[in-house]
């Protein structure tokens, strides 16, 4: 219900007055009697990075492939510019696909791999050629043309799939988990290297991913996907920093939620009895039962801020750039983050915490409707 | 139970052990030899007695070594034709069957239409029914159809299709299951239309299986009796001729022509083999 307001606002007032590159309008797609994509709305504009985040089978490679041209949404119409092309094959749409196996054409080799879609373009001979090296240069594969794809590693085929959707200029890139079947350390350098060469080129991205820290890294906007149906729509600050739903805090890193009722226009009742200061935008017109969400990092040792608890240490946790604290509060369990920005600075606990009403946000109660 | 334990003879084998050892080490090499053998003899007998110099008519005991038969293959009255006949019949049945098996196969892995499971299980049918049987039938259909098909070339090719598609789709299916789709999706994604993505992409990465039909096909074909014999009229294909002829004379022409057919099959399917490590190699070095 809650979701549904939201889209409908989303609606209403576009994400940006910039031409949108991709429109999808109230798009619907069903496999048998599973609706992988609910009545989903979305504009993507020109030249940005936007990622559809969200956790296996929440619908985000549906919506991919359908504006791919893979698959043929049930309701709705997706629009590539002003241009609708429901139902239109994907050799007839100005957009080229990174899948996630890569789907190299083992037969070929990397210059006829890359090449395949100038030829189809009717682009000749010495054009291609340059084109071809031209992009194999910008994703440092120069040299490898005459190699066939099961000869490079996987980080290189990778590029080598890159390069093929690129050379073509599409107006959108779509890829597919671009990066999974990588190790974690190529995954992070080809994280930067994609931002970069989307920013070089400035051709619309539109990724997908079940990373949250690999959308944050890439995305200048993210869809978070839930059960078919867009969760939150922003950039990653935004989500970060103000989650509307349970989901939403609970996916992008570690959420303290703290059930409540609310008691005024800016306050939440906690169970415990203690008020909490929140900022009135956060509670956007809630009321009754809803969830207080701090993240841990936000949270102060001691009575410093304005929103206090107090609890006992229950575990205490080192972790490298932080220290993790776990209290016991009659609110709940709540982690905390303390940086570790001097040695052996490890501060006494006394089992006191704060954090200012700006670092507060309000998710709709989870009681009876867990989201996962 | 520890070293002290182990008595001093241990040391030197009884020559019970050691001829125990001896058959585990041997037994092996022994049994594939013989397997080999068993496998192997009946065509190196065909091959030896093609270049054999028989006394009289039939060539069942070796005589002497010519090379007369090879030199004069067609000296054989109606040999020659009916060799002609299944060089025929083999080529056009093992094109249409494999064309055809071929795209059965793209139905069956590709789509789910009604009927698809059957249509699975009526492919296999030819390969399980007996050859007798299915000739005797195949001969009262067309009696039946009442020269429709007059009985002869038409027949035989109409029945050489139909138990060589069975083969083809077996064949080609195999290689279909493997085929990831993605390929597909992204020859489309890239521009190319239903057909170009067949011709530039799935037919290159098939091509194997249905070169392996093809020759396949031919093999089943050219060497065919039991369904040909019902459905031939008064044509003559070559292993009619053989049994024809046997019954009179085995002239060792027929040896001859058996192992030219066999070299070429051997030829082309090591071709084959070789073409395919070649390409591997060549995509894996």
């Amino acid at each position: 219900m809650a979701v549904e307001s939201r889209a409908e606002t989303e609606r209403q007032h576009p994400v940006s007055p910039v031409a949108a590159d991709v429109r999808l309008d109230r798009v619907t797609k069903n496999f048998d009697d599973v609706t992988a994509v609910d009545d989903v709305s979305l504009e993507i504009e020109r030249g940005s990075f936007f990622a559809l985040l969200g956790p296996s089978g929440c619908g985000k490679t549906t919506t991919l492939r359908m504006i791919g041209g893979f698959e043929e949404p049930n309701a709705g119409t997706i629009y590539l510019g002003e241009e609708p092309v429901t139902g239109k094959p994907p050799y007839k749409r100005d957009v080229n696909t990174v899948f996630q196996s890569y789907a190299l054409f083992p037969h070929l080799s990397i210059f006829e791999n890359v090449g395949f879609g100038l030829r189809r373009r009717g682009v000749r001979g010495a054009d291609v050629r340059g084109r071809v090296t031209e992009i194999l240069r910008l994703v440092g594969l120069s040299g490898m043309e005459k190699r066939k794809p099961r000869q490079l590693s996987g980080g290189q085929q990778q590029r080598v799939a890159l390069a093929r959707a690129l050379v073509n200029r599409p107006r959108v890139l779509l890829l597919d988990e671009p990066l999974g079947a990588l190790d974690l350390k190529l995954r992070k350098q080809m994280q930067l290297e994609m931002k970069a060469i989307q920013h070089d080129i400035g051709i619309t991205f539109v990724h997908v991913t079940h990373d949250q820290e690999e959308a944050m890294t890439m995305a200048d906007r993210i869809a978070i996907m839930n059960g078919g149906r867009i969760e939150q729509l922003g950039t990653p600050g935004e989500l970060y920093e103000h989650p509307q739903t349970a989901f939403v805090a609970g996916f992008l890193g570690i959420s303290n939620l703290l059930p409540g009722t609310v008691s005024a226009m800016d306050a939440v009742r906690l169970d415990d009895g203690t008020t909490v200061k929140v900022p009135q935008e956060a509670l956007r017109g809630r009321s009754g039962r809803v969830a207080v969400g701090v993240r841990p990092e936000k949270i102060r040792l001691g009575h410093g801020e304005e929103n206090r608890l107090s609890g006992h240490l229950l575990e205490t946790a080192y972790v490298g750039v932080a220290t993790q604290y776990v209290l016991d509060t009659r609110a709940g369990n709540i982690s905390v983050y303390v940086q570790n920005s001097e040695p052996g600075a490890q501060q006494a606990v006394t089992g006191e915490i704060s954090w200012s009403p700006d670092s507060t946000f309000v998710v709709d109660s989870m009681e009876g409707a867990e989201a996962e | 139970m520890s070293t002290v334990a182990i008595p001093a003879p241990r040391a030197r084998p009884s020559a019970l052990a050691r001829a125990w050892a001896f058959v585990r080490r041997h037994t092996l090499t022994v049994y594939s030899l013989l397997f080999f053998a068993y496998l192997l003899l009946p065509i190196g007998v065909v091959v030896a007695f093609s270049f054999n110099n028989p006394k009289g008519r039939f060539n069942y005991t070796w005589q002497g070594f010519t090379w007369k038969n090879w030199a004069q293959w067609d000296a054989i009255p109606d040999l020659k034709s009916a060799l002609t006949l299944s060089l025929e019949i083999a080529l056009i049945a093992s094109l249409v069957a494999t064309a055809l098996g071929t795209l059965i196969a793209l139905a069956l892995v590709r789509y789910g239409f009604r009927g698809r499971a059957s249509t699975n299980l009526l492919v296999f049918l030819p390969l399980s029914t007996p050859e007798i049987v299915l000739g005797a039938s195949l001969l009262t259909l067309f009696l039946n159809l009442n020269n429709v098909f007059a009985i002869g070339f038409w027949t035989i090719l109409i029945a050489h299709i139909m138990f060589c598609i069975s083969f083809a789709v077996v064949t080609v299916k195999a290689r279909l299951i493997g085929f990831d789709r993605h390929l597909e999706e992204a020859a489309m994604d890239l521009g190319a239309n239903e057909w170009l993505t067949f011709q530039k992409v799935t037919l290159p990465l098939i091509a194997p299986a249905i070169l392996a039909a093809l020759l396949l096909c031919f093999a089943i074909s050219i060497d065919d009796f039991v369904v040909t014999y019902f459905n031939a009229g008064n044509r003559v294909t070559f292993p009619i001729f053989v049994w024809g002829s046997a019954r009179v004379a085995t002239p060792p022409q027929i040896n001859v022509i058996g192992t030219a057919i066999f070299v070429v099959a051997v030829t082309l399917m090591l071709a084959n083999v070789v073409l395919q490590r070649v390409r591997e190699s060549k995509g894996a070095v």
